[in-house]
């Protein structure tokens, strides 16, 4: 590390595995509850686990990208955080919301929409924490010796997701303009403002892992950007077929959502290539694989998963079926979850001091992660193409072909059965690293 | 070959232009959504989403997975039978999968099928049909089934 309030990046992190761990339970509840074992319904129901499961995944991987901005911010600015107390402070605040709507998901308490579902009062808790994040970043980055173009694109991608979630926070009497504004937050994130984040994360670590000339990497950064939004803002209208609102959207979603995997490829390339490129490459190999994994699986699940459900004739059978919940889980993992343990991997040793970088646990966390969320995918694949057979093409009803297609939910548990060992693992290693020091400080 | 300025030009340019397309599709559209609901339907979609029906359930193919796709409800359901899974005290569970006993009173369950009923009416560019039966050959089948 070559800054001392850098450290603050550890303890969002450790904030983001915690949460990671409580995700990982509720999905359980919920593969359970789906193979008949729903012994906790009276205190737990589907929905409470579903909300739980999805504001868990949401609130780590926004921790793991505050982690990721507080330790790539002062090293590309070449200064010292602004006020690193105010980052504590935000840090605490930040924990206390995530505490009290957690809870409240178990009494009723809460917005019934998917991914949205934090109460109003508490909403606007989240804004302020956000703002004193955002602002802390500016004021680091403008301090800073040095503006380059990977911190205004982190801190551009930082900026859009919190300004993308006030259309969420509004109240609608019908049920067509709550959808079409809650689309404005979950798919403006996820396929516009997040891969801004990304794309900056990614960029800082191409930089420091394969050594290749900042211009380049940055040069090319901007052509991923770009077809990012090129294709992933009218692709919003991917999710407008069928909500009641004008057939416009049919043509405009699908051939722009059809274009959006254009983006992820070409993520997949830059990484690939900068990495053959690079002469100088950074001993953490763990590191490398996280980053390659990112650029590579997220072009899978986001980019050809995605894909395989946009255009509108197909949608038409898919839309709101198992087959979402394949992709979903896929793109998540592959562009978010892994640019984060990417990011993580790489900076722990920097933090403690403690330079393993061959691991044989860390190797074996990466490859049970990876197949495990590999063979939930493929469980979610099956049953879903078999729902979409049996439900929407043969006109069985519903409670039925869910009871046909059970057993792909045994294969989902036992998916998530690897997949959590190599989450554990990855949290022994995480532990083992220690505490970050003042010692681990590299003279500039 | 691409400067670095080139590669920004084209990001801002792009994001500039598509957003503007964007948010003009966005008026437009929305200038043909009906606004003014009745009183009983709000009140419905308001229990709707205080009670998070959607973590279990999708509407408009939105939502949870576990349980059935409510747009038709009242197609496929008669009403006295919705009603019926409203108002029960105890878990509703036809194939082995639980809902919430949520025991709403006539009022609330009244509502709440005003707000299916309204969400019935929507065009949505073929999916009205879909949400359980869509195509030819399953058409045929309804018919068998309701000889
Ligand atoms: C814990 C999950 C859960 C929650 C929450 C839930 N439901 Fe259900 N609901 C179900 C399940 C499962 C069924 C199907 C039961 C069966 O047929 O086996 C169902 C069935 C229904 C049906 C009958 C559908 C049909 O085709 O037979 C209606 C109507 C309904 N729910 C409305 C609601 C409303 C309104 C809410 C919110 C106030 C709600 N549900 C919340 C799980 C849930
Ligand atoms: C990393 C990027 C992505 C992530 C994390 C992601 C995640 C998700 C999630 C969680 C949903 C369900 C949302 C909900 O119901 O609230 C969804 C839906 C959808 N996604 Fe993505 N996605 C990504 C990229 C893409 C891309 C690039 C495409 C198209 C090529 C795509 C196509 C779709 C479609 C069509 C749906 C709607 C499914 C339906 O009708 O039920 N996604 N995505
Ligand atoms: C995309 C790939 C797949 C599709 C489309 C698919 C589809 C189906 C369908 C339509 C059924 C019949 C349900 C019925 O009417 O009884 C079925 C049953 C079954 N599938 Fe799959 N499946 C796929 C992959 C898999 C995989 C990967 C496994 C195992 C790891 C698997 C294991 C089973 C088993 C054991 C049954 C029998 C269940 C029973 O009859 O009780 N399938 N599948
Ligand atoms: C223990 C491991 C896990 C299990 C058993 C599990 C299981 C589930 C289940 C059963 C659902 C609900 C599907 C439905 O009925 O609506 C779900 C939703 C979801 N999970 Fe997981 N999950 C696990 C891990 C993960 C991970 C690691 C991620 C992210 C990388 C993730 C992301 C999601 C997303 C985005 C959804 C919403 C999908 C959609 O509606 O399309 N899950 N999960
Ligand atoms: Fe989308």
């Amino acid at each position: 590390m070559k800054y001392k309030s850098q450290k603050v990046a550890y303890w969002f992190w450790a904030l983001s595995m915690l949460l990671l761990t409580i995700q990982l339970t509720y999905g359980f509840i919920m593969g359970f509850a789906r193979v008949g074992l729903d012994g906790l319904h009276q205190w737990i129901p589907f929905n409470t686990a579903h909300t739980v499961h999805l504001n868990t995944l949401v609130v780590w991987l926004i921790a793991g990208f505050m982690g990721a901005a507080y330790y790539i911010i002062p090293e590309e600015a070449e200064t010292e955080l602004w006020q690193p107390k105010l980052a504590y402070l935000q840090l605490i605040a930040l924990t206390i919301v995530g505490v009290a709507a957690l809870t409240g998901y178990h009494f009723n308490y809460w917005e019934g929409r998917k991914f949205l579902e934090i109460p109003r009062e508490l909403d606007w808790l989240v804004a302020i924490d956000v703002i004193l994040f955002l602002v802390i970043l500016l004021m680091t980055i403008l301090k800073g010796k040095k503006k380059s173009t990977t911190a205004w694109v982190l801190f551009g991608g930082l900026t859009g997701a919190a300004l993308l979630y006030l259309p969420g926070m509004i109240s609608f009497d019908s049920q067509v303009l709550d959808s079409f504004f809650r689309w404005w937050v979950v798919h403006l994130w996820v396929e516009g403002v997040w891969e801004l984040i990304m794309g900056g994360i990614l960029a800082f670590l191409l930089i420091k892992l394969t050594g290749v000339d900042r211009e380049v990497i940055e040069k090319w950064l901007y052509v991923v950007i770009g077809l990012t939004f090129l294709s992933g803002i009218l692709g919003t209208g991917h999710h407008y077929y069928y909500i009641g609102v004008n057939k416009i959207w049919l043509i405009i979603g699908g051939i722009f959502s059809a274009l959006e995997p254009l983006a992820f490829l070409a993520m997949t390339l830059w990484a690939l290539s900068m990495y053959s490129k690079g002469e100088k490459k950074h001993p953490n190999k763990l590191a490398i694989f996280w980053t390659l994994n990112a650029a590579i699986v997220a072009f899978l699940g986001a980019g050809v998963l995605g894909l395989a459900h946009t255009l509108p004739q197909t949608n038409l059978y898919t839309h709101g079926t198992l087959v979402t919940a394949m992709h979903g889980h896929l793109a998540f993992w592959g562009a978010y979850a892994s640019i984060v343990f990417a990011i993580m991997t790489y900076a722990l040793p920097n933090l403690t001091g403690r330079k393993v970088y061959q691991s044989v646990r860390g190797k074996v966390a990466f490859w049970l992660s990876n197949i495990g969320i590999l063979t939930m995918v493929s469980a979610f694949a099956a049953a879903g193409v078999a729902q979409v057979y049996l439900e929407r093409i043969m006109g069985y009803e519903f409670g039925a072909v869910q009871n046909e297609i059970k057993v792909h939910f045994w294969v989902l548990i036992i998916g998530a059965t690897i997949l959590s060992t190599g989450i554990i693992l990855y949290i022994i290693d995480f532990i083992k690293y220690g505490l970050p020091t003042d010692e681990a400080l590299e003279p500039a | 070959m691409l400067t670095k300025q080139q590669a920004k030009l084209f990001f801002l340019v792009g994001t500039f232009v598509t957003f503007a397309v964007f948010i003009g599709l966005t008026i437009y559209s929305l200038r043909q959504v009906q606004t003014n609901l009745p009183e009983d339907v709000a009140r419905g979609k308001h229990l709707w989403e205080k009670n998070n029906c959607m973590g279990c359930h999708t509407i408009l193919g939105e939502g949870a997975y576990y349980a059935p796709e409510l747009t038709n409800v009242l197609k496929r359901r008669d009403v006295n039978f919705v009603k019926g899974v409203l108002m029960s005290e105890k878990p509703w569970d036809l194939h082995g999968r639980k809902m919430v006993a949520y025991g709403f009173n006539e009022q609330q369950a009244n509502d709440l099928i005003a707000f299916f009923k309204w969400v019935g009416t929507l065009n949505l560019n073929g999916f009205e049909k879909v949400d359980r039966t869509v195509s030819p050959l399953a058409k045929d089948r309804m018919k068998d089934q309701s000889n």
